[in-house]
């Protein structure tokens, strides 16, 4: 009995592009993020404790307050917090920023292990869905076009960030700083503050990706949230060459390499399943061998990061 | 003729006062152990469960430690319990928790009996302290399975399974015959995630079972939470395992299959109350129970399942009780058409035959190879 809700195999390719649209936001948020933060000359690892941290302060905040909206600034202005944390430890002479970065994921997700404890059991008030698919009969595309705010938000944050960084005068010294902090210094331009403040609203970013997770998709508080997005999220910068257009586009790629395991299963088709399962971490990893070359150090790296080898 | 209270009297009373209020001896101590957290919706919120039940009891003493993971770190929380608390009994309630960390302390605390959920004991080699308990939940199973035969409208179910092991394969086949007992036409399709927790891969294949058409969505993970909460999003019906699930979807929710260990774990303190221990037998080494004996039950029906229907499933399990029904009866083919149960032959589901089940049964769209 095929029913006229059911698409077959075509359902394959519609559940990964609507996977796509909704499995990609904690990746667009977290890679803009890092990749706000590396154009400073900074590394920030710490983004998977920041993403579980803004998980489980959106959570919670709207479970209490019952506005998802203010859980999501809570989640933005709690990784902002870390950020800014993060941000003073590295300015300190003498820290190591990928080390700082790893003791954040251990205390970031430690406390929101700690307090996300009570929050576990109870569903919080979810943000709103923007519905593109209105008078679509069938189910399977009507789902795939109801959109999260928050990924028109991450469209826009990205075309933001795409134009600061090339048009106007803070994304040029910031550009500046990350490329030749000591030319940039020579220039007169605050270097220590310019990557605080990177680092800082790039944790913020973390954080709202983070309140995607419990506020929208899955939509619930669990310790086993996050599965590593915010790891790969740092290295899909690195593939993305720097750039938050080309973050935005590999986000969607990741995203929908997350649904290809469990749509095609769905489908029936049912062999090889670990493999699939694990399509993003493999597509992580050929994608690095791609990018790399033996002649010629990565487009658009900072060159404070290049330098340090 | 009352007698008058005199000094030494008095102060005898005082003293034996607080002996008298304690009962006869110190207050039995028992130690719980989780892999994760208490409120999950889900396994260990049914272990938690049944350990608060144990509030019933007044001369018990529970406490115990959520979040402990599968390694040296419950050897730890279990040396505590044991040295600090002084716990007689020790329930290790995931699976990872036996071999060798539970068997280590074990060897090491002698006046101490450590029970294990679902593990597997080896006569000779393991200590003689540890005891095994475990329910069969297949006929709970059977009839959810048969309310979801009964509810749904386009004849295909879904089914998110962690891993292919026989313990969730059987619960697979169990819900796929039920419904199949009364609705012969309905196909499920199951999808194996690869682990216990992982909340996004389950609701990602939640949406893609929803794509394709099912209408009742179950499975068997840590906490099937996600998978009920994304059923109702899309406005198909679910049930739940594990613990009742009914708060996430109000409309959807059809019933579900919960553990009620609270009454295994009340039976072990009344045993070892008694003086009972597994060292000498007087404990069972392995003590196992099925729905008669209340290890496990149906969640309330949600207001989709009208009377009638409940009905239906009522008199499916009066039959499973008093044995006119059975499960797994033959002639039972898998989904690459094998014969797995022979014409003629019904196997108990508290029979060994199948704990070493590695088939789906026929109308299962899924692959039991990894």
């Amino acid at each position: 009995m095929q029913s006229s809700d059911s698409l077959g195999n075509l359902g394959i390719l519609v559940a990964i592009a609507g996977g796509a649209l909704r499995g990609s936001i904690p990746y667009i948020y977290v890679s803009l993020g890092e990749c706000l933060t590396e154009k400073s000359g900074r590394i920030n690892l710490g983004m998977e404790g920041i993403l579980l941290m803004g998980a489980m302060t959106a959570f919670a905040v709207s479970d209490q307050s019952g506005s998802p909206w203010l859980g999501l600034l809570a989640a933005a202005f709690v990784g902002g917090l870390f950020g800014l944390l993060l941000a003073g430890i590295t300015e300190l002479p003498g820290v190591n920023d990928v080390a700082a970065g790893i003791a954040m994921i251990i205390f970031g997700s430690g406390l929101a292990f700690f307090f996300g404890k009570q929050f576990v059991a109870p569903m919080a008030p979810q943000l709103p869905v923007i519905d593109f698919g209105q008078g679509i009969a069938n189910a399977g595309v009507h789902a795939a076009l109801r959109i999260s705010p928050l990924f028109v938000l991450g469209i826009a944050v990205a075309f933001l960030m795409h134009f600061a960084f090339e048009r106007t005068r803070w994304g040029l010294h910031l550009r500046a700083v990350g490329d030749a902090p000591d030319a940039a210094r020579s220039m007169g331009i605050a270097v220590r503050r310019h990557r605080v403040v990177a680092t800082t609203i790039g944790a913020a970013l973390a954080g709202i990706g983070g309140s995607h997770l419990t506020l929208y998709f899955p939509g619930i508080w669990s310790e086993g949230i996050s599965g590593g997005q915010g790891l790969m999220a740092v290295a899909l910068v690195i593939f993305a060459r720097w750039s938050p257009l080309r973050c935005l586009a590999a986000s969607l790629l990741f995203g929908g390499a997350q649904a290809l395991g469990p749509s095609l299963q769905s489908a029936g088709i049912s062999g090889f399943y670990h493999v699939f399962n694990a399509s993003p971490y493999l597509l992580t990893l050929v994608l690095m061998v791609l990018s790399c070359s033996r002649t010629r150090r990565l487009d658009g790296i900072p060159g404070s990061l290049a330098r340090r080898g | 003729m009352p007698k008058p209270i005199t000094r030494r009297a008095f102060g005898a009373l005082c003293g034996a006062a607080p002996l008298a209020a304690a009962g006869t001896a110190d207050p039995l101590s028992i130690g719980f152990v989780y892999n994760g957290p208490k409120n999950d919706l889900g396994y260990n919120q049914a272990h938690a469960e049944g350990k608060q039940s144990l509030k019933s009891l007044p001369w018990v003493r529970a406490f115990d430690e959520a979040n402990v993971p599968e390694t040296v770190a419950v050897e730890e929380s279990m040396r505590n319990m044991v040295y600090q608390d002084h716990a007689k009994i020790v329930f290790a309630t995931s699976y990872g928790f036996l071999d060798p960390f539970v068997l280590r302390v074990a060897r090491e605390c002698r006046n101490t009996q450590f029970f294990h959920c679902g593990g597997s004991y080896r006569d000779g080699g393991d200590p003689p302290n540890v005891g095994i308990y475990f329910g069969f939940i297949d006929e709970v199973e059977y009839l959810a399975g048969m309310t979801a035969g009964l509810m749904t409208r386009t004849g295909r179910m879904g089914f998110i399974a962690a891993k292919p092991i026989p313990q969730v394969l059987r619960n697979i086949n169990s819900f796929m015959l039920g419904a199949r007992s009364v609705n012969p036409n309905v196909t499920m399709r199951v999808v194996f995630t690869g682990d216990w927790v992982l909340p996004v891969r389950e609701a990602e294949a939640s949406s893609s079972l929803a794509d394709q058409g099912v209408d009742v969505l179950t499975g068997h993970t840590g906490s099937p939470r996600v998978i009920v909460q994304v059923a109702e999003r899309r406005g198909i019906y679910a049930t739940g395992y594990q613990f009742n699930q009914s708060v996430l979807a109000p409309h959807g929710f059809l019933t579900g299959a919960e553990w009620a260990w609270g009454v295994v774990y009340r039976k072990y303190a009344e045993m070892v109350r008694a003086g009972k221990s597994v060292v000498d037998g007087s404990i069972p080494r392995r003590m196992t129970g099925t729905l008669k004996d209340e290890f496990c039950r149906l969640s309330p029906f949600g207001p989709a399942v009208t009377a009638e229907k409940r009905d239906a499933v009522a008199q499916a399990k009066r039959r499973l009780l008093d044995g006119s029904q059975a499960i797994y009866r033959g002639p039972l083919r898998d989904n690459t058409g094998k014969t797995v149960v022979p014409a003629g032959r019904t196997i108990g589901i508290e029979e060994t035959a199948l704990d070493q089940m590695n088939w789906l049964v026929e109308g299962i769209q899924g692959d039991v190879r990894s």
